[in-house]
């Protein structure tokens, strides 16, 4: 119906926003009616969500002509952010950001830099930025995932883990447990997913490629392997960071850090 | 060098710990000799249980240090210096699995397996015979409070530190694990520092006492000195 209404496609993109927005609202409402105040958060996240994906669109206007070379900025750069937005609800773990960092550019980047050499992901601005970006944003959300489940495993097993210190175990050993429930933790939103392809859920890749007149075949083998290079990056990222922070916990001493009451 | 006789095995140097602002304990020292057992007492809030952690250097102090044999333990790893000096806390804190598993741990770390006789026998010294196969979940405070202790002379300390040992325990069987304690203390030859609340308890079973008040020291010394007729701890 809306199509019918616009000429100008930047117009009908508008409106198409302004309905899913009041599709978001309205859940902020029945939220609230709940008593679950989402108001302010969500207000935020879809004002920002939809500047930050409009200017992204804008830019891409501009690097569809760049050189390819600009292409490694811009996933260094989304890879920064990404560490900078999986760090934020983590408290009490010193240098956290560097973690993120670290932990999502070893996962997305041992995905992206050989499947780039390999021909599987095409070194178009216009495939390798957008794919990318899908693979550095999981591993985002992986780290957060792992980040924000060990910070609170080891806070509320705190006393089990000062036993494991206090009878002279190494600090590593005594997190073993919640390093790995905080990597299977982590992974189960991708595990679902691969669950879930083409039953729950056709992907966007997919269903893009179909309509831009892909072999309908070849769109889902290539959806799958977009599917799987996330997995790769997100279980990755998870090993990485968890490698990365479990040490992070403890004070020169083989002291535990993160613990309630511990400030 | 270090086994002078007067040397004591324990030396706290004005010892402190402030967190947020808060003092914990300001300026504690003592001096305590191989083989002998002290009460920390004090009500609660008095920094007990945090000297305890200082102990074993769970917490950095914030000021002053502990010696051991005479050596400042911020020389030493901290991992052998959990080992010398054990620590039970008040929460046993068992690990998942079974007794075995549990007692077996400390050794583990350090690449030694115990026997599963030598498992028994500790667990026969906490009056545990026969509960090595037990999972951890099914036990009792009392009973989990003793595989806790049990758990910690697997290591073989040189100093063993109580947590409040007897406040999982109903009356009836606290002076069991009382006498229990003394005989396990006697037979090791170990040095103890055991924190309560309990003055009646202190008397029974330390030599010394070390009386904490608002994290500072108020009263040190033989027992019948400190609890004495003319002292105000009672």
């Amino acid at each position: 119906m809306l199509t019918q209404l616009f000429d100008s496609q930047l117009l009908l993109g508008a409106a198409q926003a302004a309905v899913a927005l009041a599709f978001a609202l309205l859940v902020m409402l029945l939220a609230r009616y709940e008593q679950v105040h989402l108001e302010r958060e969500l207000t935020g996240a879809l004002l920002r969500g939809l500047v930050q994906i409009v200017a992204v669109g804008s830019i891409f206007l501009l690097l569809i002509r760049a050189p390819g070379w600009i292409t490694v900025f811009v996933l260094l750069g989304m890879i920064a952010a990404a560490a900078a937005i999986a760090r934020r609800r983590i408290e009490g773990i010193p240098g956290v950001f560097v973690v993120s960092l670290y932990g999502i550019a070893f996962g997305s980047g041992l995905v992206i830099l050989p499947m780039t050499l390999l021909g599987v992901i095409e070194t178009q601005v216009t495939a390798l930025v957008p794919v990318g970006s899908m693979i550095i944003a999981a591993g985002m959300n992986t780290c957060a995932l792992a980040l924000e489940r060990f910070r609170s495993d080891v806070e509320s097993h705190a006393a089990q883990i000062e036993a494991g210190l206090a009878l002279g175990a190494a600090p590593a050993e005594t997190v073993t447990p919640y390093v790995r429930s905080a990597v299977t933790a982590s992974l189960i939103p991708h595990l679902n997913t691969l669950r879930s392809l083409g039953i729950v859920w056709i992907p966007g890749i997919m269903a893009g490629m179909i309509l831009s007149g892909t072999d309908p075949v070849y769109a889902a083998v290539y959806q799958f392997v977009v599917i799987a290079m996330i997995f790769a990056a997100a279980g990755l990222t998870a090993l990485a960071t968890m490698v990365l922070v479990r040490g992070r916990v403890f004070g020169a001493a083989e002291q535990l850090l993160v613990r309630p009451g511990a400030g | 060098m270090n086994s002078g006789g007067d040397m004591p095995i324990l030396r706290a140097d004005a010892l402190g710990r402030a967190l947020g602002g808060a003092s914990l304990l300001d300026g504690v020292s003592f001096s305590v000799l191989r083989g002998e057992v002290w009460a920390i007492v004090g009500p609660s809030g008095a920094g007990k249980s945090s000297l305890l952690r200082l102990l074993v250097r769970l917490d950095e102090p914030s000021a002053g240090t502990v010696f051991l044999d005479g050596v400042d333990y911020r020389q030493l790893p901290p991992r052998d210096l959990r080992r010398r000096v054990g620590l039970v806390a008040q929460r046993a804190a068992l690990f998942p699995g079974t007794v075995t598993y549990n007692v077996r741990f400390g050794p583990s770390q350090r690449g030694r397996e115990l026997s599963q006789g030598r498992v028994e026998e500790l667990l026969s010294g906490v009056g545990l015979s026969g509960f090595a196969g037990r999972d951890v979940a099914n036990l009792s405070g009392g009973e989990a409070q003793r595989v806790g202790l049990a758990r910690t002379l697997a290591n073989e300390p040189e100093i063993l530190l109580l947590d409040e040992p007897t406040s999982a325990l109903d009356e009836a069987s606290r002076e069991g694990v009382e006498e229990l304690i003394g005989s396990i203390i006697r037979e090791n030859q170990l040095t103890c520092l055991m924190v309560t609340h309990d003055v009646a308890q202190a008397r029974r079973m330390a030599e010394h006492a070390l009386v904490l008040r608002q994290g500072r020291v108020a009263e040190k010394g033989p027992v019948e000195e400190v609890f004495g007729a003319h002292s105000a701890v009672r």
